[in-house]
This record gives structure tokens, sequence and C-alpha cells, in this order.
């Protein structure tokens, strides 16, 4: 089971009030875990990549085991405790203007 | 009994304002989806309890919200809470897609527009500023959006779908964003031409089709905009709202970046008529629901100091369709006032008297249930106000 944290604006849209559990068949990659969230939860479909390009959105971030995945393919595979469900994968927005 | 609901839209969230015919006391909802920005919000004139609201973000992008009772509850269209796949088999989260359309018609000419420095720039799809419902359906409901384009839903905002023609009627490559972004903010349709609808465009200028959407062209001749290489330029001109009396759709009012403009010809000519007002700069214009050559605006010192003159909130009410101008300042602050007022935040009811409202990007709602004869604030600390509609209830 794959645990994903999202942002608080993220949960609320989602109807949810901790982390995500999703199940993520073959190979556990950004894609594949935002292929899955987004299928549990269609109502994030564009908000955290494009609907169209498939690309991150530029305010959106993804740390793995306290490293920063934003800028690696998309099918580069996520550290083993991220598939093994041992660590979330944190999905934060960027802080800007206080 | 009747009643008015106001629809606020703010830098955090929406606010539904309600109160009985009296509009003495007024209950406040909100905020819904706190923390977001809420363009527009706009209710069926066809189903009243049918709102349709933009909700977006710069982190997260847009979201497409609609409630089917009057603002209680809301949800993304075709996605319901709870539920796993959408009804009528209508993929879920499709409600938030805008795509431009690069078929045959629209071409790969329209790739891109003028960007500030002149360049060319790619179509990017950024936010929608406006929601215009039909009048008659209440599935029905088009979409101003950022970078400009229009796009329509016919199945209560489920999908979109941009009429292209516009983008593709040839000017949309010289169209250049103005200090807002290039937003389509305006959509006007015809209550007694279902085939004519007009928009405008910051800063493009304003277009009218007469075929429901499928062809455009511009009108904006008779503008004058200085700011601009060629001051009377078929387009390049930054409209900033437009306005209608539904009895009269061929007279338009327009707030232009400066100026206040009529055309008695559904916009195939404007004059100026700006007439004695202290600043013929701002944002909003909007016409009595009963008197259709009363209108309002509120005078904005310049394009660079975007609050009002002398730090007095004035409405300025002409009631000769232009020209001749009153200054109404009743209950409205008249010292230390630096606020701004933005073009979608002024709207009518249709009591008796006509009830006139505005947002400020201070957080207060003021209304007048006399014409604007006198105003008071309904609610004073909200978010900056982005847009205010209203709905008479009956």
């Amino acid at each position: 089971m794959i645990r994903v944290i999202l942002p608080g604006h993220l949960r609320t849209l989602a109807r949810v009030s901790a982390e995500v559990q999703l199940d993520v068949k073959g190979p556990v990659t950004q894609r594949s875990v935002l292929d899955a969230l987004e299928v549990q939860y269609p109502m994030l479909r564009g908000t955290i990549r494009d609907h169209v390009t498939q690309e991150r959105r530029p305010f959106l971030r993804f740390f793995a085991c306290e490293e920063d995945y934003s800028l690696e393919p998309p099918d580069t595979p996520l550290p083993d405790a991220i598939a093994s469900g041992k660590e979330p994968l944190l999905i934060i927005g960027a802080i800007a203007g206080g | 009994m009747s009643g008015v609901r106001v629809l606020v839209g703010t830098r955090k969230g929406a606010f539904v304002l309600t109160s009985d015919g009296k509009r003495e006391k007024w209950d406040v909802s909100g905020p819904h989806f706190a923390g977001w920005e809420l363009y527009h919000l706009k209710g069926s004139p066809a189903d009243p309890n049918r709102l349709y609201a933009s909700q977006c973000s710069g982190w997260f992008g847009q979201i497409i919200q609609r409630s089917d009772d009057g603002g209680k509850t809301w949800t993304q269209p075709g996605t319901p809470p709870g539920e796993q796949t959408g009804p009528g088999g209508m993929p879920k989260g499709e409600s938030n897609k805008f795509v431009y359309d690069t078929s045959a018609p629209t071409g790969k000419s329209l790739t891109t527009h003028q960007w500030y420095d002149g360049t060319q720039h790619p179509w990017e799809f950024k936010r929608v500023w406006h929601l215009e419902p039909s009048p008659t359906d209440p599935d029905t409901v088009y979409a101003g959006v950022e970078d400009a384009a229009l796009f329509r839903s016919k199945d209560g905002g489920k999908s979109w779908h941009e009429l292209s023609g516009l983008r593709g009627h040839g000017t949309g490559p010289r169209w250049q964003p103005g200090a807002g972004g290039l937003c389509l903010h305006t959509i006007i349709l015809d209550p007694k031409d279902a085939s004519r609808i007009y928009i405008a465009i910051s800063a493009a200028g304003a277009f009218r089709s007469d075929d429901g959407g499928k062809t455009w062209r511009p009108i904006n001749q008779g503008l004058r905009s200085q700011y601009i290489p060629d001051p009377a330029a078929e387009i390049g001109h930054c409209v900033h709202h437009v306005a209608m009396h539904p009895s009269r759709p061929n007279v338009l009012f327009m707030q232009k970046h400066w100026d206040v403009m009529r055309s008695d010809n559904a916009g195939d000519l404007w004059q100026e008529v700006s007439g004695n007002l202290p600043t013929d700069f701002g944002f909003v214009i909007d016409v009595h629901a009963h008197e259709p050559e009363t209108i309002y605006v509120v005078p904005i010192k310049s394009d660079g100091e975007h609050f009002p003159l002398d730090g007095k909130l004035r409405v300025y009410r002409s009631r000769s369709g232009g020209n001749e101008w009153e200054a109404l300042t009743k209950g409205l602050p008249q010292n230390d006032c630096y606020v701004n007022v933005l073009r979608d935040a002024m709207a009518v009811d249709s009591l008796d008297k006509c009830g006139v409202y505005f947002g400020t990007t201070g957080g207060q709602v003021y209304a007048s249930a006399n014409a604007g004869d006198s105003w008071t604030p309904i609610v004073q600390h909200l978010p900056a106000v982005l847009s205010v509609e209203v709905q008479t209830l009956r």
C-alpha cells in the first residue's frame, strides 16, 4: 500500500482528512502513484499535473525519504521505502508570499 | 416573498449573502472553498438554485464547482463526492479541463498571441474569469478564460469545449495581455436573440458573434486609446467591462481603461459619454434594472493609482445614458479610502426599487436599496472582493 500526503487544499478538495493510501500495480514511480491517486480521487485531476501535458504544476514538489524527486523523470522508480509503504510520498506546495 | 442572494467571489473564498426583499438584514454564508481564489460565481436565470463557480489557485489550477441548491452544497460537475464513477459514463475530473481547440478550423497560427514585449507567446490556459449561464437552459454555461478564449458547456459544466472561431477570426495573434493578463472577462448573451453574443478581452477589445459563437468580428470602432501605437486601431483596446439592459440589447455601455463609452447599434460604433466624471478611468459599469438609461460607474484615479480620487469612494450615476453624472456618496467613506472596485464586482437586483451592489478590494460589499441614493456596507471584512453577482428571488 502506497502512502501519499497531500497539501491542505487538496485534502479539502479530495475530502480526506489525513494521508491517503493507494494500490499501485507494477513499478512504483511518480507517474504510477499519480495515476492511482487520480483514479481514486478524480477530483484531483489537473491539480497536481497538467490535464494535457501531464507535467507537474510548477509550484508543487515531490519529496520521498527526504529527497527531492520533483525534477526526476516521472518513470524513475521511487525508493523502496515508498514502495513498501514504510515512508509516505510527500506532495508539497511551494511556500511563497508569507 | 421576494428576496435577494448576493454571490461574492474573493481572493480567499466565496460568500453567499441573503436577505428578504427589504434588504435590511443579511445572512452571510461562507467562506466556501476557503483559501482559494473565487474569480466568479453566477446563478442560472432559468433555475435560480443552479449556481456555477470558478475556483482557482496558482498552485493547483482550475476547478469548476456547481451548486443545485442555491449555494448550500457544491460539487464538481460529474464528480459527485464519494462516488467512483461519473453519471452517464462521463470521465470524472473532466469539468476542470479547458483545452484550446487546435483542430483544423483553429489552425496552428493560433498557437501564439502577442506578449507584453511584442514577441509571440504560446496560448496557455490559466483560469476562468467569468461564467455566464444561458438565460434559458440551466445546463448551458459559457466560460471566459485567460489566456483569452471562450468555452461552452452544454452538460451542466461537466465538459467544456472552446468556441474557437473567436481566437480564429484573424486578429488573435495580435492580442496582447493587459496588466491583469490576457483575460476574457465579459460575456453578454442577448436575451432576445440567441444567436448574438458579445464578449470583451483585456487588452484586445470587444467582439460580437451573430451566429451563436461560430464566427466573430471586432466591434471597436469609435474607441480611442492613447496608450497603443494606433489609438483608433481595430483591436488592442483595454476594455474593462461592458453592460447591457436586457430590454435594449443593441445598447451597450463600456468602461474602458480610460473613457466611458456607449453604443446604440450593438457595438458597430461607440461614442464617449464620460462627460463630467472627475476621472473616466475605472473598472465596473452597470445598468439600472428598470431604467435603461440609468447607468453606474465607480471612477478610479488612474491606471497607475488604482484607488478613488481624493480618497473618496463615490459611485457616479447618469440618468441620461451618460455625459451627465451625479456623485452618490451617502453612506460611502469620504476620506482616506484607497480601495479598488474590480471589473466584475458590481451588480443590480430587479426589485422595486432597484438594488445596486458592489464589492471592494478592502473586503466591503456595499448595497443600495434605493438605486444608489444611499449605501450600507452589508459585510465589511471579507478578503479582497473579485466579483459580485445578484440573484433576485421571487
